[in-house]
């Protein structure tokens, strides 16, 4: 018996809280699973020792294309994804049947969590079903990293957003801020807990691999590439059949530019993605920050005075 | 130098002969009340510790932040301006009317921030770490880290402000004179240190504009904020004024009930004019961003949004006129609990309600008993250490 279960069992034994010994089943019922994944950590460390070796970078940012139009729903991506990222898993032909299922998770609209990097949603418009994978979009001017108040995430040249667990303090304000809703928040454990995300699987990357949804995918809805590429593959898509696509690729400039690009045959906001702003949310905090400072600087000669005055007003009072 | 009077101290610490009738004398119908709520308090705290924020709160993915973000911290901090609206007045401005107000203010301030951030330690998922952002790993681009430095700063600035009463109940007349002294130049500093994070808390959610509902989010979010934790600063100096003044009367000397009203009067003047200003602002925001439709009978929010500016915005903005006009001191009073709770109803709903609104009602974030008690303790502790020091310290005969 683990001392954690020991301590709830002991706690929950005057019946006061039912909470106790139900933990477990929430725990996996609303997907906060702690699973203590290496995959942000470990990729951190890659990281780190490569800013140190001062290898070449190579000429622009990688991205992945995907294409909701080719997607069939599989979740082949979602089990490779536990699979290299070693995240709790089930064997694979349980993902692949949820497509036939009737009460199948694609009943509820889902988002990443502890221990799922990634989700694929289905959507119904007017009719057409879609299926959507969510991960993080790695944005090239990322909301979570310029919110970080231990500057624990980070952009690299490759094009990935990684997180380091071993600076963050839990305040999960990179989850308000993510306009994506992708950090995930390990709540079920009490000591050490991290936010968990995709990494791109940027340890793959840097051994010239593809991401692991990207290999497993066979439906050809995943093209890993030069971010500049890929757009200018997407635009020759659109171009090439204009009936099959909606005429813009999402990711090219919303949020500021994602490293993940999509295409769709419906409005974008009709599966699920967040719309309306073309810049980086993170554009406004800086902006806020650097006006603070201006009127911190401005006020300051005006507070001096203002305590030179009263001090020398109370130097008379007393006398 | 003379040798330090242990027994004298330990009867001036226990306002008792003796620890004995020091314990006898707190059992009292409202400290049972209290204690009861501590004692939940107290359980949820050390089951947080324990078993995590997961059993102990509600909170999820898609609401991160909850009850301890929204009420402590947001609201809490707003409510503990009274250092930075009435400090300033009376040490920077030298309004000697107002004088009797300053260390009450500094005090509920000092106690307000010291709570907030304990509150926050358990909201925290490494509330070890709390430290980091101020000793290493700097997030320079964060708010956050804006936020975290300020109320570091800010809670030296109120223990400065504070020690000259401090002093002056141990005897110490030298560093009572020197913190005296000192307390003009924290008291500037803090207009600026105060100021911006006051302003930073509403900032924090400058970078979710699709996630805060329309009707909140405004680029102006900082300066209501601002503007608001001015407005919390003087309507708990009212609050806390009239509350002290009924219970502490034997304390204060020369105490006349009519210069205390008219105070109370040029309190309430100023949060009518700081009230009028911020629905001026609100109005603004709603024409220049073009938001009036989402105000509309069939939007929740919209009906929402409205009652929240009428109950807590335009009604007490009347009676606060009408009652400074008519020389009501009385319902100053009352309308300064109103905007309090109508500071607490608007940062709850900025960080509960209209944060994430695209997600169905059902799945909205309320919170658990064990926050609401942990929150409700921390109410408490603040209300019984206010008592504590003004019973002993110099707070209020100044």
């Amino acid at each position: 018996m683990k001392r954690r279960d020991f301590l709830k069992g002991f706690l929950s034994l005057p019946g006061i809280l039912g909470i106790g010994s139900a933990s477990k089943f929430i725990e996996e019922e609303r997907g906060f699973k702690t699973t203590h994944t290496q995959a942000n950590a470990k990729n951190w460390e890659i990281y780190l020792k490569r800013k140190e070796s001062k290898y070449e970078p190579k000429e622009g940012s990688y991205g992945v294309l995907f294409d909701a139009t080719k997607c069939i729903g599989c979740r082949r991506c979602e089990w490779a994804c536990n699979e290299w990222n070693k995240n709790p898993n089930q064997p694979i032909e349980n993902f692949e049947r949820s497509r036939f299922e009737i009460n199948s998770v694609f009943e509820k609209i889902r988002r990443p969590s502890a221990g799922a990097f990634t989700v694929v949603n289905r959507f119904d418009v007017d009719g057409k079903v879609i299926y959507v994978k969510k991960q993080c979009m790695h944005c090239l001017d990322p909301a979570c990293a310029s919110s970080c108040f231990v500057g624990a995430f980070t952009r690299t040249e490759e094009g990935a957003v990684i997180y380091n667990p071993t600076v963050c303090v839990g305040c999960r304000y990179c989850m308000v801020a993510c306009p994506f809703d992708i950090p995930a928040y390990e709540y079920y454990d009490p000591l050490t807990p991290q936010v968990t995300k995709c990494t791109m699987c940027f340890d793959r990357m840097v051994e010239g691999k593809v991401p692991a949804c990207v290999a497993v995918c066979s439906a050809d809805a995943l093209k890993f590439g030069k971010r500049e590429e890929l757009l200018k593959l997407a635009y020759k898509l659109i171009a090439d059949n204009p009936h099959r696509y909606y005429p813009k690729v999402y990711g090219e400039d919303d949020f500021g530019g994602t490293s993940w690009l999509y295409l769709s045959p419906v409005p974008f906001k009709r599966i699920g993605l967040p719309t309306g702003l073309k810049n980086s949310p993170a554009v406004y905090t800086r902006n806020y920050l650097f006006a603070v400072k201006v009127l911190e600087i401005l006020a300051s000669p005006v507070l001096v005075y203002l305590a030179y005055k009263a001090m020398s007003k109370k130097g008379k009072d007393e006398e | 130098m003379e040798k330090f009077d242990l027994k004298g101290f330990k009867q001036k610490l226990l306002l008792a002969p003796d620890f004995k009738s020091y314990v006898f004398g707190l059992f009292t119908p409202w400290n049972v009340i209290a204690g009861i709520i501590l004692l939940f308090g107290f359980y949820a705290m050390v089951y947080r510790l324990i078993f995590g924020l997961g059993p102990a709160t509600n909170l999820n993915n898609d609401y991160p932040w909850g009850l301890w973000i929204a009420f402590d911290i947001l609201a809490g901090i707003a409510l503990a301006a009274p250092g930075l609206t009435l400090g300033t007045v009376v040490y920077l401005f030298r309004l000697k009317d107002y004088k009797s107000f300053a260390r009450p203010a500094i005090l509920s301030s000092l106690l307000g921030y010291v709570f907030a951030v304990i509150a926050l330690l358990f909201d925290l998922g490494r509330y070890y770490r709390v430290f980091y952002p101020i000793v290493w790993s700097w997030g320079l681009e964060s708010v956050l880290f804006l936020v975290g430095w300020h109320f570091f700063l800010y809670i030296i600035i109120c223990v400065v402000e504070w020690f000259p009463s401090f002093f002056e109940w141990l005897g110490q007349e030298r560093l009572r004179n020197f913190f005296s002294s000192l307390g003009i130049w924290a008291t500037a500093f803090g207009v600026i240190i105060a100021g911006g994070h006051q302003s930073a808390l509403g900032a924090l959610f400058l970078i979710a504009p699709t996630k805060l509902h329309p009707l909140w989010y405004s680029p102006l979010l900082p300066l209501f904020f601002l503007i608001t934790a001015v407005l919390g600063g003087m309507a708990v100096v009212v609050i806390e004024s009239s509350i002290t003044h009924r219970y502490f009367k034997h304390q204060l000397k020369r105490f006349d009930q009519k210069a205390f009203d008219k105070k109370t009067l040029g309190l309430g003047k100023a949060l009518a004019v700081v009230l009028t200003l911020y629905l001026l602002l609100k109005g603004l925001d709603l024409f220049h961003q073009e938001k009036l439709h989402y105000i509309s009978l069939s939007s929740t929010y919209g009906v929402f949004f409205v009652l929240e500016h009428l109950l807590f915005g335009v009604i007490p903005m009347i009676l606060l006129l009408w009652a400074v006009k008519e020389e009501k001191p009385f319902w100053v009073r009352v309308l300064s609990f109103w905007i309090a709770l109508g500071i607490i109803v608007n940062r709850l709903t900025v960080c509960l309600i209209a944060y994430n609104w695209y997600i169905p009602w059902s799945q909205k974030y309320y919170p658990s008993w064990m926050e609401v008690a942990l929150s409700l303790s921390m109410v408490v502790l603040i209300i019984l250490s206010t008592r504590f020091m003004i019973r002993r310290l110099p707070i209020l005969s100044d």
